[in-house]
């Protein structure tokens, strides 16, 4: 057997079907970017990656908290709620320093997202309705608590509204911060017994609790993480805006799942992971970015293809054997 | 055996309570519902309340159906507010046709719009809610395209007939759809083989298949009678209303069904539908905003006290 032979073995044995499987949200990103650069003169611009980074970052934490959550098996429509409250609550004690309105505002969400968990799991309500009825509620606070008007962050908290806005290295900030949480979240999940106790949880609840696993306590884990999240989105939304606004957040939960769904995560759990949200994120903030730079479409014509899109991405992944425990 | 048999049974009528609750947890909920307003809304225990109860119930209570049949299937179908949208736009778009033919158009919209999930959904087999996601935002879109996103108003007593007649002068004609569309939903989920194949395919997908009901065929079938039916509550809303807003038309209604659903029990992970059960989850959803409204509460509060509802009503049937 010569040298060639072996290499045409070797091409062949690379699994193209595999790594379409593995690797569509990547794939779909790349044929985006490189459709973006081609067609869009002002697309491959530094300045650009910057906004569109620093776009998609907020959703991109909550798409983490939800990929953790759909891992599990569950789903969080609380998420943009939850977001609303925090950034509203930032943007009332941002006064007291950044690190406040940092941290109330996170530990608001961690208590939401136990409420989400024990809802879940003491409660025994299915995941969409007990985070439909928090997501309704919590909205409800964010409304109450600010009588409808958007909250002004004092503008004398210049470090609180620097986190949303300013730049490290040239980096926004917040674009930092998401491929931070991003890198952790990949470590949590592949090196962690937290992140193989999730991938159990969700692959087999009944086998999970028979080796022992406390799958309430995972659970409510990682509906808390989901809500810290949501609450930390929150945070850097109202300082990019210099305001919490109790409207905020309206619809990111279905945003943030679809992500999660383009990211090769699949909905009824136990197989995903964060790499595939990352670019599910991406390939949102992408096809904005260019609805953006077409310029001449209004909102209607984005939904209409932002739905082709999405079902498009959907359906060819389905077909890789993908999305296909129905 | 005979002895067996005895204690069973007594064991049974000791925890006759839960059970009961379990059972009837939706009904007796509507129940202290309304007594409570009875007795604390003013002007609630009126006629004329209980009208508007009807009439502004009639959207959610027309999509809710659908939406048992989707649930109990396994399934779930968020994009019916977006096809009300455009249903309501289109026909009344197509006014200038006439009256019969602009709500059949409306109509067979509406059903294409379900022929088209279903058929995904059958086809790729895809999850549901992955597939009627994007089709919420998709559908959206296209009715507002259709009238550049403005309000349509127009003058059709005729049309207007099927949202604003009343019977003897004051039983509205919506009393007559619901009624035929609860005693139609409940007529295909009781008594029709199909309504077997739905709660089978919810009870055991793959079960289903090898027994040889035609997944196919039920996915699109549920999915077109969902979407026909959201199709055919924004078509009396239009009509109600003389005027069609896509942007407004709709809007949250999936929540507000599937909400009704699961409030009156039909189970979310697919199986019986329970379609009395959600005429009761209706009535719940639907009297606690009334009600917020006529005690002059803040339409903020009601999402509060909607979601304490919900979560009541699922913890007293968890056991289930």
């Amino acid at each position: 057997m010569n040298i060639v032979e072996l290499a045409v073995r070797k091409v062949k044995a690379f699994d193209f079907k595999k790594f379409f499987k593995d690797e569509g949200a990547l794939i779909t990103f790349i044929i985006l970017f490189l459709f973006a650069t081609f067609k869009y003169e002002q697309f491959f611009t530094v300045l650009n990656f910057k906004n569109v980074l620093r776009q998609v970052s907020m959703l991109g934490f909550v798409a983490i908290g939800m990929t953790f959550v759909i891992l599990i098996g569950g789903i969080d429509l609380s998420v943009g709620s939850t977001l609303a409250v925090a950034g509203v609550v930032a943007a009332k004690v941002c006064s007291y320093g950044v690190a406040v309105s940092i941290i109330i505002p996170i530990l608001i969400g961690i208590v939401f997202g136990l409420i989400n968990g024990i809802l879940v799991t003491k409660l025994k309500i299915v995941p969409f309705i007990a985070t439909l009825a928090t997501m309704l509620a919590i909205r409800g606070i964010a409304y109450i608590a600010t009588g409808e008007l958007s909250v002004g962050a004092n503008s004398a908290s210049e470090s609180f509204i620097q986190l949303g806005r300013g730049f490290v290295f040239g980096i926004p900030i917040p674009a930092i911060l998401f491929i931070l949480a991003i890198i952790v979240a990949i470590l949590i999940s592949k090196k962690t017994r937290f992140g193989r106790h999730v991938y159990a949880v969700g692959g087999n609840e009944d086998a999970s609790r028979m080796m022992g696993l406390k799958v309430d306590a995972i659970k409510m884990a990682v509906y808390a993480l989901s809500g810290a999240l949501s609450a930390f989105a929150g945070v850097i939304l109202a300082s990019r805006l210099g305001a919490g606004q109790p409207v905020a957040g309206d619809g990111w939960e279905l945003t943030a799942i679809a992500a999660t769904v383009i990211g090769g995560t699949l909905i009824v759990g136990g197989v995903g992971k964060f790499s595939g949200t990352f670019f599910g994120v991406l390939i949102i903030g992408l096809i904005q970015n260019m609805f953006n730079m077409q310029g001449n479409l209004n909102v209607w014509w984005q939904n209409i293809l932002m739905g082709a899109i999405l079902l498009g991405v959907v359906v060819a992944q389905s077909q890789t054997g993908k999305v296909s425990k129905a | 055996m005979e002895a067996t048999k005895k204690m069973t049974t007594s064991t049974n009528q000791t925890i006759d309570w839960k059970l009961f609750f379990n059972k009837y947890a939706t009904p007796v909920l509507l129940v202290i519902l309304i007594s409570f307003n009875v007795v604390f809304t003013p002007n609630f225990a009126n006629i004329n309340t209980m009208w508007n109860i009807l009439i502004q119930m009639t959207t959610i209570l027309l999509t809710a159906l659908g939406m048992t049949l989707v649930i109990a299937s396994g399934g779930i179908d968020i994009s019916v507010g977006s096809v009300m949208a455009i249903s309501s736009i289109i026909s009344a778009k197509s006014l200038g046709l006439g009256v019969l033919p602009a709500i059949l158009v409306g109509l067979l919209v509406a059903a294409v719009c379900g022929l088209f999930i279903g058929l995904i959904i059958a086809k790729f087999k895809i999850q549901p809610i992955i597939v009627t996601l994007p089709m919420m935002i998709g559908i959206r879109g296209i009715a507002q395209v259709t009238n550049d996103s403005q309000l349509l108003n127009f003058d059709s007593p005729a049309y207007s007939f099927i949202g604003t007649y009343k019977f003897a002068g004051n039983i509205p004609v919506q009393v007559l759809i619901m009624i035929i569309a609860v005693a139609v939903v409940y007529f295909i989920s009781n008594k029709m083989a199909f309504g077997r194949y739905v709660q089978a395919m919810g009870d055991n997908y793959r079960a289903s298949r090898l027994t040889g009901i035609n997944t196919f065929l039920v996915i699109i079938g549920i999915y077109v009678i969902s979407s026909a039916l959201a199709g055919f509550a924004g078509i009396i809303e239009t009509a109600r209303l003389s005027a069609a807003d896509a942007n407004a038309i709709g809007k949250l209604m999936e929540l507000d069904a599937i909400a009704a659903v699961a409030v009156g029990g039909t189970p979310m992970t697919g199986g019986r539908p329970n379609v009395i059960g959600t005429v009761f989850g209706v009535l719940i959803i639907q009297i606690i905003t009334v009600a917020v409204n006529m005690n002059n509460i803040p339409y903020t509060y009601s999402l509060v006290v909607k979601a304490i509802v919900i979560i009541l009503a699922l913890w007293a049937r968890r056991n289930k």
